[in-house]
């Protein structure tokens, strides 16, 4: 039978009613069905950390009522299990907002599986590293380090299935995991099952990006035109028992699932086709067929698979100093030419205001910008209409925030002391966090699932608990 | 925008033929690309070459190019490492994703033949 996979967030900030009509339409087919939430990007994690530490409770996803109170009623009482990661750095905190937004729509009883054991920066100094590819990858001081977490695969998401959880919170999980883990829950797939994990953690991979796949990040208009953006339909993956697979999505929402849209969320962020790693399977799709079997349906299939890599990734997040900045208009006849006076004037400026180390770079947005190298070469070489709304951007990086106030305060007073004509200064200031990824041995990563409210390995609260069909036992991997 | 390059050929930009999406892993970026139509796939494999994607990133730092051909889907996979001057924790760029960059590579200049569908 067909298990749907449905998507209700492709990343920490998206659109938060997404998953209503996604969840109405798994309703309506009444098949079996999960509904997941990806929502926790590199940068978000780190964020996250920052938040944790600054108020203990904090931590976790801060759109988690905005995500779930629309649709977790309508989930529970259909038996649509919800996996997230929106634990990002504190999974317990949001375990307890789950079970008060539970208790608050009457399921005081909701069952909430805790997966554990991504974090793993109180024992970094003892565990085996290996760099991360290319990057250099040297360890930041302990006073630097915000965080260190596994990309834990689905294992412990279905040990949480199996203990029946209702809702399934974790931290940092490889994206396409959170998809994996109920199809393995569900179809009792093998876990040297290769091809069929290669399949269902690219159904994850295509569904991970929320509308990405049906829509979203698509348009070109004119060339690649979509209907109804606003009200763009999230992706439902259907998958069978055979790994074969099927993109789609609800009904009367806008966006288009084609062979165009799946074919680039296919390759996203993937390096090697032959060769995408996750911590369930390596993926080989490089022989994949992508057809359009009827409108706003497309099959994927020839997907392969290969033993699980050895060791897991590890992405260490770190203070990486300050970031700032700070950007003002010239508009209207010779604006351009004022934006470069305005540039060259503050580079003056900051040749004798700052100390030499601090980093920095100027965009003259509307000339070159996005495209363009820090140095700058873009914005020298590029040909560009004198007349126009230029905005120049000034961003600057040092280890201390006052270093690159200055830098952003020189903009600010280009108000009085630059061209003319400059106007609409904002100006902004962050921390700067910095990653590092490294890979860790199996051995040294100790993952689990318990309920929420119980302790780990609870073989009372296991056994009162019907298991789903397919659930099994796995070994440790 | 399509130029007469010479008495038999024409020039188009890569944009007219295909499309494409750019994704990010630390310093590394990816770009997919795939032709509107499969009669153009040797076409791009002809002139969306690793030396020429690299000089057309040659100002971002770029370090190295791999090209990863998927005939299947009439496309290919491009691989950029070190493009992104800091990613996207750590760059001063607007775009530390570097998710604009899909567009860059798509103003690539494309020689046709005239007799060529566009």
């Amino acid at each position: 039978m067909t298990f749907l996979l449905g998507s209700g967030a492709g990343f920490s900030g998206d659109r938060t009613d997404a998953a209503i009509p996604v969840v109405a339409e798994l309703v309506r087919r009444g098949q079996p069905a999960a509904l997941l939430f990806e929502t926790l990007g590199e940068r978000t994690l780190a964020a996250a950390h920052r938040a944790r530490h600054d108020d203990a409770g904090g931590g976790f996803e801060p759109l988690l009522d905005e995500l779930l109170e629309p649709v977790l009623v309508d989930c529970l009482d259909n038996g649509i299990t919800i996996l997230g990661n929106f634990g990002a750095a504190n999974p317990a905190g949001a375990c307890e907002r789950v079970r008060v937004l539970g208790e608050r729509a009457g399921r005081a009883e909701l069952r909430i599986g805790h997966v554990q054991g991504d974090d793993i920066r109180s024992r970094l100094s003892g565990i085996d590293l290996q760099n991360w590819e290319t990057e250099s990858g040297e360890m930041p001081d302990e006073a630097a380090l915000i965080s260190a977490n596994v990309y834990l695969g689905a294992e412990p998401l279905v040990e949480a299935l199996s203990l029946g959880a209702e809702v399934v919170v974790t931290g940092r999980v490889a994206d396409p995991s959170l998809f994996l883990a109920p199809l393995i829950h569900h179809f009792g797939w093998q876990w040297d099952d290769w091809d069929r994990l290669a399949a269902g953690t690219m159904a994850g991979h295509l569904g991970e990006c929320g509308a990405q796949v049906s829509g979203g990040y698509f348009a070109d208009p004119g060339l690649k035109d979509v209907p109804g953006l606003a009200t763009v339909g999230y992706p439902i993956i259907e998958v069978e028992k055979d790994g074969s697979l099927v993109v789609t999505k609800p009904p009367g929402t806008g966006g288009c699932v084609t062979e165009r849209t799946v074919k680039e969320q296919l390759l996203y962020e993937v390096h090697d086709p032959g060769s995408y790693l996750t911590p369930d399977v390596i993926v080989d799709i490089s022989d994949v067929r992508v057809v359009q079997v009827g409108p706003d349906r497309v099959a994927v299939s020839g997907i392969r698979g290969r033993p699980a890599p050895e060791r897991l990734k590890t992405t260490v997040c770190y203070a990486g100093g300050w970031q700032g900045e700070a950007e003002i208009s010239y508009a209207g006849p010779n604006a351009l030419g004022r934006a470069r006076l305005a540039a060259e004037v503050l580079r003056e400026r900051l040749s004798f205001r700052v100390p030499p180390e601090l980093h920095s770079r100027l965009d003259i947005i509307g000339h070159a910008s996005v495209f363009d190298s820090d140095a700058g070469d873009l914005q020298r070489l590029a040909a560009g209409a004198e007349n126009g709304d230029y905005r120049l951007r000034l961003a600057a990086g040092h280890p201390e925030r006052r270093w690159v106030e200055r830098a952003t305060q020189e903009l600010l007073a280009l108000y009085c002391a630059g061209p003319a004509g400059g106007g609409g200064v904002r100006r902004q200031f962050q921390r700067r966090v910095c990653t590092a990824s490294y890979l860790v041995k199996r051995s040294d990563v100790d993952a689990f699932a318990t309920l929420y409210g119980a302790a780990r390995n609870d073989t009372r609260l296991h056994n009162a608990i019907p298991h789903n069909e397919g659930s099994h036992d796995h070994g440790a991997q | 925008m399509i130029m007469v390059h010479s008495e038999d050929e024409i020039t188009v930009s890569l944009h007219r033929l295909a499309h494409a999406r750019a994704g990010d892993k630390g310093e590394r970026l990816n770009l997919a690309l795939f032709a509107y139509d499969p009669c153009h796939f040797e076409v791009l494999m002809a002139q969306v070459t690793e030396e020429r994607v690299r000089a057309l990133f040659a100002h971002r730092g770029v370090s190295r190019v791999r090209r990863y051909p998927l005939p299947g889907l009439a496309g290919m996979n491009l691989v950029l490492d070190d493009v992104l001057q800091g990613g996207v924790n750590g760059a001063l760029n607007l775009d530390g994703h570097g998710k604009t960059l899909s567009f860059l590579l798509l103003g690539m200049e494309i020689a046709l033949p005239v007799t060529a569908k566009v």
